[in-house]
């Protein structure tokens, strides 16, 4: 087995060890909560002998350790538990079980939110390394120094405050788009995608200030570099040197740029989708957090940190393939 | 589509333009036109046509009253900055002026930002016309101060769906926003940085178990972190909403204070390795001496803009939870929540410009300071690693 | 112009930006170049001897820009030249070689491919055939393995090898000019030599003209035909080498070759039966678990300098760090006035712990830098002996004075406010202060320009003559062992090699090792190069070279 191997290997095992770790904390967090999920559910009133009997239906009279690993084979098999409020709503309406389960619930959501990431993505990564590059390329220039006021107000901006500003102008002022984001099953992708371009852009606008700075500084700090002065004094065009000598070794800083602002984008969906009333993850959230729904909360959290986890994963990971000291040894 | 169309059009113009405008400068011969770029002459073009699309907009349609409050706001500030950065040149120590004229106009504006906020903050039980939980009868009293049209002088920013005097409420949401953010951010601060120093001077297993739980920690998205704690916190306040608002001081606290260890300790590491802490160990110095008079005085300048920007990101986290309902409770006045509830005046852009900025004046309050904060981090980095080449 | 000439740069003026302003770095400067000639560029750090050197390709680095003059190369001004003309000279008539190799070399590509890369994009030979051409090259510079190196990427080569590449790579286009950036300033004397010979033959087979830029005299001794000396943007004066050498005009110039002059009165032999004031018995020490030292043992005597001389590697350094008790060893002992110190220095008492004082290689690092010079210094004077108030300020004054810098102007600034030279001074101080007995000297002059590194030296052996103090002096520079040191100990790999008085040790018969090091310092005649290359036959360095990779 070579070296390079070796070393993604013990990152991968390095990354599920943290989600393990991870999913231990957000258990125990849950399990800090005064009482237990037995009287959350039945809420005040209820009997001691009715919270009796749901407690040993949820196992909650099991100890902790045991309730942790459940809990966890139920994770890696999909089943993510029962949500509270669900379950009220159905006992009250008598409606299908199925619905009820966490997994329901957050499966259609997890979608739009993922596609909301991407049609983000899908703007700002191109945009923001263009600009990064340019930025670069033309530093101290006006340029720059428009570019750089313009990047760092709207990274140090509220999510809400971009958001407001993009419906002021696109939806109230100039009726262009729509300023809320009511998406639902069977929509037409035209239309599903204007209705998600509000949202979008204004993720766009906060991922792309990040990503145009770091990517201009990563370039800034390549083309210091000894071998791309000595490619322009070997004669070489501007674009060779672009190309053939900056090009290969900014890779692994680029994609470590894009990595990390996708994972930022799981933590700036969640205030964009309340903005907007967009139907996603973040949106459930927030909603479960304000009712105290636990297992939704628990849920969500994880998949959060997972998709977090994973994505810092795979930054690493890549840039560590990108390398070629690893990728050549000695 | 027709906007896709438009900008492509747009674009394409421009290219031709300062193909023209550089071919036209050729014939003058001058050095400057040859080795000019097309992306260079683009860029001038770029300006040429955004600076006539600007005036065009402030002095010839009528309706783009918004722009027209930016444009102004942004003179009125940048002639502030200006003139605040001339005051500082010329008055004071020797010291603070030397700075000052160094200062771009970024980094004055943003010091001068800041001082307000402070003033603001500090005094806001003085400038404000009324108490923050004050109710008067009129409710939804619009902004303007004009009667005829539902407006009141006494309060000239109107009152909200319960009668509170909004801009008593924006005043005291400095106090309470600005106030519960530094608190927070100087929590993180002690905790983190000596926790960090700790880890960079002793090493060892200490070393080794704070960044393994550091690490764990930092791979949970703060504010989704922050969120699934405040759900166990409002658990634990029940209905005593002072209560929360200090779990959610001290929750965001621990939080951050595990990117601050981070840099405390990488602070810490790349002075522990100098020669001069070598040569204080050998000369048989103790712990003390070391982090206190050879350590620390070395850590203030990045720990300063560290601090700066923590500042921000704390402040930005708290206003979005006040915004999304779990932050800072009522009745203390404060901007996300603010926001918030003002959020649906939006609408009415089109016929009361002054009442859809209100949601906007609150957002804007916390993106003034954040960038102001930001700017002057900026330009301290800039400095200290242009001191450095 | 006339035909001969290659290189014409009349009044070239550049300027350098800080602090938001441009100020003047090089004023003024006229060069001339025949082909086939080699022109030896010398002066201090902030010559702006690089800046001209890369002015020369009409290029100016970041934050640098030619203000005024021309760089006439073959009748074409590469000042005023376009964009297009210029990239079509370099590389392809212009070549450059650069002081890191390692940095240099682009880390993505092979070096074969960036080796053919000039020839293909100019159009000179096809990328077959360039990359024939360089491994004939490789073997003419003598690098091991010629067909297959080139295929290796750089950071599977060493760094005097690739030095070689890239003076092949400069080669590649068959260029009339190539410019060397201090291209050996970053290698071992040993590996110096060798990298020395393959480009000045190289040069002559292919009669290439070369501007060779370096702060080394006896280095561009060997490889110049004509001197231009520079200080501070400015020329002092301009001879052939020969002239330069034996007759320089200016006062500078004569002050710089002086420098290698200075040598210290020998001292009386150690009288028989003096106890050491430091002495190391079998001291095995390691790193984690490899050994890096492996049973050094040597004296020092009273009033004394010995020289622990080295490369790279050699455990010179780690000795040290066994001295101070930073680096506990693994085995053997070490003894100050006969008494064992504790290994540790956290074991050591205050007393021992004062009378072992260290002066470090970086001035720039071993003073904190918001301290001011009366702190840090004041505080082993108050640490160790007590004194506060107006004792302290007296005696800092006082210590002041002996490191001749004026108490009054220097005791309330900072580090920074301080030349490179001062700095060092102050670490000389703050040893002193403690009046100890035995300093270390960690390489404290070879971050420093000649001359001031010159001053240090005289500072510290008129100390020594005051103070009675001994020294451990950590060197890899042999010239500074000619000049100050009694003994020394000769070390190689983590082991010493030889050891002796100063006279035994530079006459032979040597151990080999201390004869290669020896005889591989440049001199400042300009036949050394070649009197050693007939002495030790081409091959001998070839082989030398493969021994040592």
């Amino acid at each position: 087995m070579g070296a390079l191997s070796r070393i993604v290997l013990h990152r991968l095992f390095l990354g599920l060890l943290t989600l393990f770790v991870v999913s231990i904390v957000i258990f125990t967090a849950v399990n800090m909560l005064p009482g237990d999920f037995a009287q959350a559910i039945l809420g005040q009133g209820a009997t001691p002998e009715a919270v009796t009997a749901i407690r040993r239906d949820l196992g909650l009279d099991q100890p902790p350790v045991t309730r942790y690993f459940q809990w966890l084979a139920d994770v890696l098999h999909g089943d993510l538990g029962t949500s509270f409020a669900q379950a009220n709503f159905v006992s009250f309406t008598g409606s299908d079980a199925e619905k009820a389960s966490v997994l329901a619930q957050i499966g259609p959501r997890f979608a739009n939110t993922m596609f909301l990431a991407g049609v983000t993505a899908a703007i700002a990564v191109p945009v923001s390394l263009t600009l990064g590059i340019l930025a670069a390329l033309y530093r101290n220039s006006a340029f720059d120094k428009v570019a750089n006021v313009f990047t760092l107000s709207s990274i140090s901006s509220p999510e809400f405050f971009l958001a407001y500003i993009l419906i002021l102008f696109l939806a109230v002022l100039n009726p262009l788009l729509p300023s809320l984001s009511n998406i639902y099953d069977g929509m037409g992708l035209g239309e599903r995608l204007e209705k998600t371009l509000l949202p979008a852009l204004t993720l766009t606008l906060v991922v792309t200030a990040h990503m145009m700075r770091m990517t201009r500084a990563a370039i800034i700090n390549l083309l210091a570099s000894p071998y791309i002065e000595m490619a322009r004094l070997k004669g070489m065009s501007p674009m060779r040197v672009i190309v053939r000598h900056a090009l290969p070794n900014a890779l692994a800083p680029i994609i470590n740029v894009i990595a990390l602002n996708l994972a930022y984008l799981i933590t700036g969906v969640v205030v964009v989708e309340v903005v907007f009333v967009y139907p996603g993850i973040g949106q459930l959230f927030v909603d479960s957090v304000k009712i105290r729904d636990i297992p939704v909360v628990q849920a969500c959290c994880l998949i959060f940190a997972g998709a977090y986890i994973l994505l810092n994963l795979l930054a690493d990971i890549l840039s560590i393939l990108s390398n070629p000291r690893l990728r050549h040894p000695k | 589509m027709n906007v896709v169309v438009g900008l492509v059009a747009c674009v394409g113009f421009l290219v031709l333009a300062a193909w023209v405008f550089r071919f036209a400068g050729r014939l003058s011969g001058r050095t400057y036109f040859r080795d000019m770029e097309l992306t260079t002459a683009f860029g001038w073009m770029l300006s040429v046509f955004v600076a006539f699309w600007g005036v065009y907009l402030y002095i010839f349609v009528e309706s783009a009253v918004f722009f027209r409050w930016a444009v102004q706001g942004f003179v009125v500030f940048a002639i502030a900055a200006w003139l605040f950065r001339l005051l500082g040149r010329n008055l004071g120590p020797g010291g603070t002026r030397r700075l000052f004229r160094q200062m771009p106009l970024t980094a004055s504006f943003g010091i001068l930002i800041i001082l307000l906020y402070a003033i603001l903050a500090i005094f806001a039980g003085v400038l404000a016309p009324h108490g923050q939980e004050e109710i008067f009868a009129k409710v939804n009293v619009l902004p303007g101060g004009d009667p005829a049209i539902g407006g009141d002088p006494a309060h000239p920013l109107g009152t909200d769906q319960i009668g509170r005097d909004l801009l008593s409420r924006l005043i005291y949401g400095a106090q309470n926003t600005v106030g519960i953010a530094f608190a927070t951010t100087l929590i993180a601060f002690l905790l983190g940085g000596t926790l960090g120093f700790l880890a960079a001077t002793l090493g060892g297993w200490l070393d080794q178990l704070l960044s393994r739980m550091v690490d764990v920690l930092m791979a949970i998205p703060s504010l989704i972190f922050a969120l699934l704690l405040m759900t166990i916190a409002s658990a634990w306040a029940g209905s005593q909403p002072h209560l929360l608002t200090i779990y959610m001081i001290l929750i965001i606290a621990v939080i951050d204070s595990t990117r601050v260890f981070r840099l405390a300790r990488a602070v810490g590491g790349n002075i522990v390795v100098m020669d001069y802490i070598e040569a204080a160990k050998l000369r048989g110095e103790g712990m003390g001496y070391l982090i206190f008079k050879e350590i620390l005085p070395n850590a203030t300048a990045p720990l300063l803009a560290e601090f700066g920007l923590r500042f921000c990101f704390v402040f930005l986290t708290i206003a979005s939870l006040s915004f999304l309902g779990v932050g800072i409770q009522p009745p203390l006045a404060d901007w996300g929540t603010m926001v918030r509830d003002l959020s649906q005046f939006i609408n009415f852009a089109a016929f009361s410009p002054l009442t859809a900025a209100l949601p906007l004046m609150a957002a804007g309050a916390i993106a003034l300071l954040t960038v102001a904060v930001n700017f002057v981090v900026d330009w301290m980095l800039h400095r200290s690693s242009g001191l450095k080449e | 112009m006339n035909a001969k000439q290659l290189l014409k740069i009349r009044g070239l003026k550049i300027e350098g930006r800080s602090d938001e302003t441009w100020t003047q770095i090089v004023n003024g400067i006229d060069l001339d170049l025949n082909r086939g000639e080699v022109l030896g560029l010398i002066g201090e750090s902030g010559a702006g001897k690089s800046t001209v050197g890369l002015a020369a390709m009409g290029f100016a680095r970041d934050g640098c820009r030619i203000s005024g003059g021309s760089v006439e190369f073959d009748g074409v001004d590469l000042v005023q030249a376009p964009a297009a003309t210029k990239r079509a000279l370099l590389g392809k008539r212009i070549a450059y070689v650069a002081q890191s190799a390692a940095a240099s070399f682009n880390p993505a590509h092979r070096i074969i491919d960036q080796h053919t890369e000039g020839p293909v994009q100019h159009g000179v030979m096809d990328k077959a055939e360039s990359e024939r051409d360089g491994m004939e090259l490789y073997a003419r510079l003598r690098l091991p393995n010629p067909d297959e190196i080139g295929f290796r990427y750089p950071h599977q080569v060493s760094g005097g090898q690739l030095q070689r590449a890239m003076t092949a790579m400069a080669m590649s286009c068959r260029p009339d000019l190539i410019i060397f950036d201090e291209p050996t300033t970053a290698l071992d004397v040993t590996t110096q030599i060798e990298v020395l010979a393959s480009i000045r033959d190289i040069v002559e087979q292919f009669d290439t003209a070369a501007i060779y830029i370096t702060h080394d005299l006896a280095v561009v001794a060997q490889m110049a035909d004509r001197i231009k000396v520079l200080l501070k943007g400015d020329e002092v004066e301009e001879a052939d080498t020969r002239t330069m050498l034996s007759a320089p005009t200016e006062d500078y110039t004569k002050s710089l070759w002086a420098v290698r002059s200075f040598e210290r009165p020998m001292k009386p032999s150690i009288p028989e039966g003096a106890t050491p004031v430091v002495s190391l018995r079998n001291i095995t020490a390691a790193y984690g678990t490899t050994d890096v030292l492996h049973d050094v043992s040597f004296d020092m005597h009273a009033g004394r300098t010995v020289a622990v001389v080295g490369e790279s590697g050699s455990g010179k350094s780690t000795a040290a760090r066994c001295i101070t008790g930073l680096l506990p060893p693994r085995a053997g002992a070490i003894a100050f006035d006969g008494v064992d110190l504790p290994p540790d220095y956290r074991k050591r008492s205050k007393e021992q712990l004062r009378q072992v004082q260290m002066i470090y290689q970086m001035a720039d690092t071993a003073l904190n830098p918001r301290s001011t010079i009366g702190d840090i210094i004041g505080r082993p004077v108050q640490f160790y002996l007590g004194l506060r108030g107006a004792k302290k300020r007296a005696r800092v004054e006082e210590l002041l004075n002996q490191i001749e810098l004026e108490p009054k102007q220097y005791i309330d600034r900072l580090p920074s406010e301080l030349s490179g030279g001062q700095k060092q001074r102050i670490g000389i101080a703050r040893a002193l202060a403690a009046e100890p007995r035995f300093i270390i000297c960690d390489e404290v002059t070879s971050a420093l320009d000649q001359l001031v590194a010159e001053g240090i030296l005289k500072l510290l052996a008129r100390l020594q003559d005051e103070l009675g103090l001994t020294y451990m002096f950590i060197t890899h520079d042999l010239a500074t062992v000619r000049a100050i040191a009694d003994e020394v100990v000769v070390m190689k790999d983590g082991a010493v090699v030889e050891q002796g008085g100063k006279v035994e040790m530079f006459r032979p018969p040597h151990h080999p090792y201390t004869d290669l090091l020896l005889s591989s310092v440049p001199e400042m005649d300009p036949d050394w190069l070649d009197d050693l290359l007939k002495e030790r036959g081409v091959d001998n360095i070839g082989d030398a070279a493969v021994g040592k990779m």
